[in-house]
């Protein structure tokens, strides 16, 4: 019954993300990072190995595999570099599901086969200027225009992940819709393609950290699409990208067991090499306990994440193990850059060394996708407490 | 439709320390970890690639241990057809010639192969002769070192770069091709290809099914026996050139003394 080996196919895919990450991306990623440059070629080779469909059907180009098959790749790509992983992350997760999962037929078959094969990416708008965390707050509007035709949306999104690439192909935007019988809010979520007319990308924020991924504020100013691109039921919006974000947790939380074992990795080459008072650093069980924490965070993160899939994967409920499983792995990446910078000493410091950049990269994985503190009242809650 | 056969190798990560075994000298295989050789990733490609530009089927030949199944997956996952393993405990310890007798042996059990595609040279042995060696075996012509190839109906071409310089080689079907680094950059397996990699077929046989003298095989049928080992002596201090105005001059005469220029 307890048995956490990987099935042959998992470990063949999670040592060939290993080593694409390894060769690909861990000699290049460092120079993108530093001028703030999203990698189109990397993104492509990671098209091409079929990253960007590895949850989604054979029949609308994916790969046929798994969610859980999309978190090993995570993690290995993470374990290198965060901004490419969030890019599949965000591209897949947020992307991708969201029309695998709730679209109509055409819009599946429009919309997956290029955002499956990375010549196409996918972005999830739903923060705004004025809030995350309270998703029901939203106060983007979409209104049905005189003859029926088309959706007409205003309103302004924050912080989205994917939305402003030369090859971003579609925008999901949860807008408010109507009022709802008990007087709440109806929120539904609406297709926008890129480049729709009254949908503006604005320039890039200067980040501290993904600074490889690409990020924008999006503004929608009497933005017409067709009324075909309601994702979903109208006035479900709101309760199917709950379930969407559910999955994302695990998936950030692949993500970030990537990083946290990343600076295991850098630590036990670092220790090895490095020499202070006549011994090699790791020499030194101030050091070497340091990074035994290190390996013990990111043994039980890794744990409650697989955990959290295997439940997801059997059609369990996984609200509250996913919530743990991010609470957990965000809290672990963010220790162990703290740790591992701290290990480099100066270098830590120097954005040349990864550890710098894992540093950096950290924080964001206690924010986004839910914050921690989101996390921790999803896990109250599943507790009974109100 | 053009049937290729893919020669692939499973050999210790060069990554990891590869030691011989104290008792008869061969590669201690259990103490690294067990890869296909990158090599033979490129030939494998270089199949892929002829068959996706028109018709064919690309069928890998491994002869190696059980383990080796692991090189042979990669392989199928990357996009070849199929696979033939030829795994016995009498080929423990076999040299080349015996190497090659034993694959020409079980490509007579594939039916009808056009083009055979092996890499120079495996990055264990560093023997770079079974593909010269099968050839001569098969009687086919022989166009190794390939640093590009093309093939236009049952005509070979085949740019081959030595030390010496390239050589442009022609030749008709079937033949044996080996090829070098700079052939092409390798695919990496999607999950698709590693998903139907498990429902490919994979013929096993042994010795007995090939029809090659077992006597020939092995430790004891190697026509040179190891009697000695020793591990490479550590790296000497480097020549130091003090530059005193004239550094320029002496790396020049130190490198002209070596023979290096
Ligand atoms: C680089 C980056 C990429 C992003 N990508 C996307 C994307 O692709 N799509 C998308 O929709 N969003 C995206 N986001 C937005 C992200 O999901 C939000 O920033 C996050 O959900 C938090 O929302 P907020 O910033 O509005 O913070 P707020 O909701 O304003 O929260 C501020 C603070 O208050 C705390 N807080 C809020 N409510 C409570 C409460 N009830 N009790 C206790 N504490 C509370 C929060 O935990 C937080 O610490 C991204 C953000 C960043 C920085
Ligand atoms: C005198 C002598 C004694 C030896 N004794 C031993 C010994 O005792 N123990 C021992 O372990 N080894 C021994 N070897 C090495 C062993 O013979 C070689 O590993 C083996 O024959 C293949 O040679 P290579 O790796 O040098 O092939 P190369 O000629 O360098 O390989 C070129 C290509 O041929 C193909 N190829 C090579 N081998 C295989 C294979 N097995 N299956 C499929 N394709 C293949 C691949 O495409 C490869 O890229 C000996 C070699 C010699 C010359």
């Amino acid at each position: 019954m307890i048995d956490f080996r990987l099935d042959d196919e998992y470990e063949a895919l999670r040592k060939t993300v290993h080593d694409f990450a390894q060769s690909e991306v861990k000699p290049v990623i460092g120079d993108f990072y530093i001028r703030e440059e999203f990698p189109y070629e990397i993104v492509a080779k990671m098209g091409e190995m079929g990253l960007f469909g590895l949850p989604v059907a054979e029949e609308y180009g994916g790969m046929g595999g798994d969610y859980f098959a999309l978190c090993l790749a995570l993690e290995e790509l993470a374990r290198v570099d965060s901004s490419v992983a969030v890019t599949v992350e965000a591209g897949v997760s947020l992307g991708a599901m969201p029309i695998y999962r709730f679209g109509t037929e055409e819009q599946k078959r429009r919309w997956l086969p290029s955002l499956c094969t990375g010549e196409a990416l996918g972005a999830f708008g739903l923060t705004e200027p004025g809030g995350g965390s309270d998703a029901g707050a939203t106060k983007t509007r979409a209104t049905v225009d005189g003859d029926g035709a088309e959706w007409v949306i205003n309103g302004s999104k924050s912080f989205i992940t994917n939305s402003g690439t030369d090859i971003t192909g579609v925008v999901t935007v949860t807008a408010v819709t109507g009022t709802k019988p008990d007087g709440g809010k109806e929120i539904s979520a609406i297709l926008v393609p890129a480049g729709t007319p009254g949908f503006t990308v604005a320039p890039k924020y200067s980040k501290v950290g993904w600074n490889a991924s690409d990020t924008h504020e999006l503004a929608f100013d009497d933005c017409r699409v067709p009324v075909e691109n309601l994702l979903g039921e109208r006035g479900r919006g709101y309760a199917q990208f709950l379930r969407i974000l559910d999955e994302g947790r695990v998936a950030i939380a692949a993500l970030s067991v990537g990083l946290a074992q990343g600076c295991v990795d850098e630590c036990l080459q670092y220790v090895g090499e490095r020499e202070a008072f006549g011994n090699k650093i790791g020499a030194y069980q101030a050091i070497q306990f340091k990074i035994a924490d290190m390996e013990a965070r990111v043994h039980s993160a890794r744990l409650a994440y697989y955990q959290a899939a295997a439940k997801m994967l059997r059609g369990e409920p996984f609200k509250k193990e996913a919530a743990i499983a991010k609470l957990a792995s965000s809290n672990a990446a963010m220790d162990n850059a703290r740790d591992a910078t701290q290990i480099f000493g100066g270098y830590g410091f120097m954005n040349e060394f990864p550890v710098g950049r894992f540093y950096r990269d950290a924080k964001i994985l206690e924010v986004g996708e839910g914050t921690s503190e989101v996390q921790r009242m999803l896990i109250a809650r599943e507790l009974g407490l109100k | 439709m053009t049937n290729i056969v893919v020669l692939v190798k499973q050999v210790p990560d060069t990554y990891s320390e590869r030691k011989l075994n104290e008792s008869d000298h061969t590669l201690d295989r259990e103490s690294a970890d067990a890869v296909i050789d990158e090599i033979n990733e490129r030939a494998v490609e270089e199949a892929l690639k002829i068959k996706e530009a028109g018709e064919g089927e690309v069928t890998v030949l491994c002869v190696g241990p059980d383990r080796a199944t692991d090189a042979i997956r990669k392989a199928l996952s990357m996009g070849a057809d199929k696979a033939v393993h030829v795994s016995d405990e009498a080929l423990q310890g076999s040299d080349m010639v015996a190497t090659a007798k034993v694959i020409a042996g079980a490509l007579g059990k594939v039916d009808g192969y056009d083009l055979v595609i092996a890499g120079n040279e495996a990055s264990d042995g560093r023997g770079g002769a079974i593909p010269a060696m099968l050839a001569e075996i098969l009687g086919v012509p022989q166009l190794t070192h390939a640093r590009e190839l093309s093939l236009e109906g049952t005509t070979l071409k085949v740019d081959r770069e030595t030390e010496d310089g390239v050589t442009h080689l022609e030749a008709n079907l079937p033949a044996v091709v080996s090829v070098t680094e700079k052939i092409n950059e390798p695919r990496y397996p999607s999950f698709k290809g590693i998903m139907a990699a498990k429902k490919k077929p994979v013929e096993t046989l042994t010795v007995a099914d090939l029809g090659v003298d077992a006597g020939e095989l092995g430790l004891s049928g190697a026509a040179a026996t190891v009697l000695e080992a020793a591990p490479k002596p550590p790296r000497a201090a480097g020549e130091r050139v003090e530059d005193d105005g004239d550094g320029g001059t002496k790396v020049v005469e130190y490198l002209a003394g070596q023979k290096l220029i």
